[in-house]
């Protein structure tokens, strides 16, 4: 898990006006409760059990991460950051150049995105995006109130809409009997990037 | 029957006709509970009138709830056999929303129930990052 390393970022640059946030979407705080209590988070680690976050910033899949300035204006767009190499093997995706770029930033090094470029890279929901989150948001308050059947109409109605997000696909398997880290998991995604689809989906290495 | 209405989340409850799939809410629940009236203007709330081109399916009989999500233009999950709906946001307004390049703010505990916004941080460089145990 990251959340120490972003923890450990937050200590080191909270004193050029930086703050992490960092919000586990859960259905429940049980489930991230074991990481969060051994990063004895100082930033704010917060959960979202109903995919508030996801429904605001149009998020698809876990890791994203979003940088924004002082004035609150998004001045980097979603992209995928690991603050380790621990999954490197899998995703292809480093983390020592995306944390410099942060503490460039922070520091006043470098510059963040101006708007036409953010924009430019940002993703925004469709209309199949927002029913998605609908039929996810019913499903689960259908699954808190243990009408499990019921809910599981609703998840899968969501999956079909939006198939690229993972943050229902494989973030309602843990409500659903599923393991997902295991083979349901595996095979939802390898017959996702069998279709020419990427699990991740990264800003490009160069934005200019 | 007794029939529950997510509106973006917040649950308000309202006595329903349920026909099949279609769901009808007596005009007086929907004024109560969402606070819109259907007026010579168009389907008003606090300060805001939307006009409505097609009115079939709003009215003193009840608001069918497909009708007035689609005037809302806002998506809607409904489950009438569980008595439950979601009315969600529309794609329009998080489009806006998230073009005009202003962090939207939201509340949300930490492990303690301690809630904290985005808007607490103005002023601040702000790394949010969203991450999940599965």
């Amino acid at each position: 898990m990251d959340l120490p390393v972003w923890q450990a970022l937050y200590e080191e640059l909270k004193g050029h006006g930086f703050v992490v946030i960092t919000v586990a979407l859960d259905k429940s705080a049980d489930d991230p409760r074991p990481w969060i209590e051994a990063a004895r988070p100082t930033h704010p680690s917060l959960v979202d059990t109903r995919h508030v976050l996801a429904d605001l910033y149009n998020i698809v899949n876990v890791p994203t991460v979003l940088w924004i300035d002082e004035q609150g204006r998004i001045v980097r767009p979603n992209d995928v950051t690991f603050a380790t190499d621990t999954f490197r093997h899998i995703t292809g995706l480093e983390s020592v150049r995306p944390l410099q770029a942060i503490r460039d930033w922070v520091t006043g090094k470098a510059r963040a995105l101006d708007a036409a470029t953010a924009r430019r890279l940002q993703t925004l929901p469709s209309p199949d995006d927002q029913q998605a989150r609908a039929e996810f948001g019913l499903g689960q308050w259908l699954w808190e109130r243990g009408q499990r059947d019921a809910a599981e109409r609703h998840f899968v109605r969501a999956g079909e809409l939006a198939p690229h997000d993972f943050t229902i696909r494989r973030g309602t398997m843990p409500m659903r009997g599923m393991d997902p880290m295991g083979p349901e998991f595996r095979s939802m995604r390898d017959a996702w990037r069998d279709a020419g689809h990427p699990y991740y989906r990264p800003l490009p290495d160069h934005l200019d | 029957m007794t029939f529950t209405l997510l509106d973006a989340g917040r649950a308000v409850e309202a006595t329903a006709r349920i026909a099949g799939d279609r769901v009808t809410i007596p005009a007086a629940d929907v004024e109560r509970e969402l606070g819109l009236t259907l007026t010579p203007e168009g389907l008003c709330g606090e300060g805001f009138c939307i006009p409505v081109a097609d009115a079939s399916g709003l009215g003193a009989s009840g608001f069918d709830l497909a009708a007035l999500a689609r005037v809302l233009d806002r998506p809607l999950a409904v489950d009438a056999v569980a008595g439950a709906a979601y009315l969600g946001a529309a794609s329009g307004e998080r489009r806006r929303a998230l073009g005009s390049l202003h962090a939207p703010d939201f509340s949300l505990p930490d492990l303690a129930g301690r809630l904290h916004s985005l808007s607490e941080h103005l002023g601040k460089k702000v790394l949010l990052v969203a991450h999940a145990s599965w």
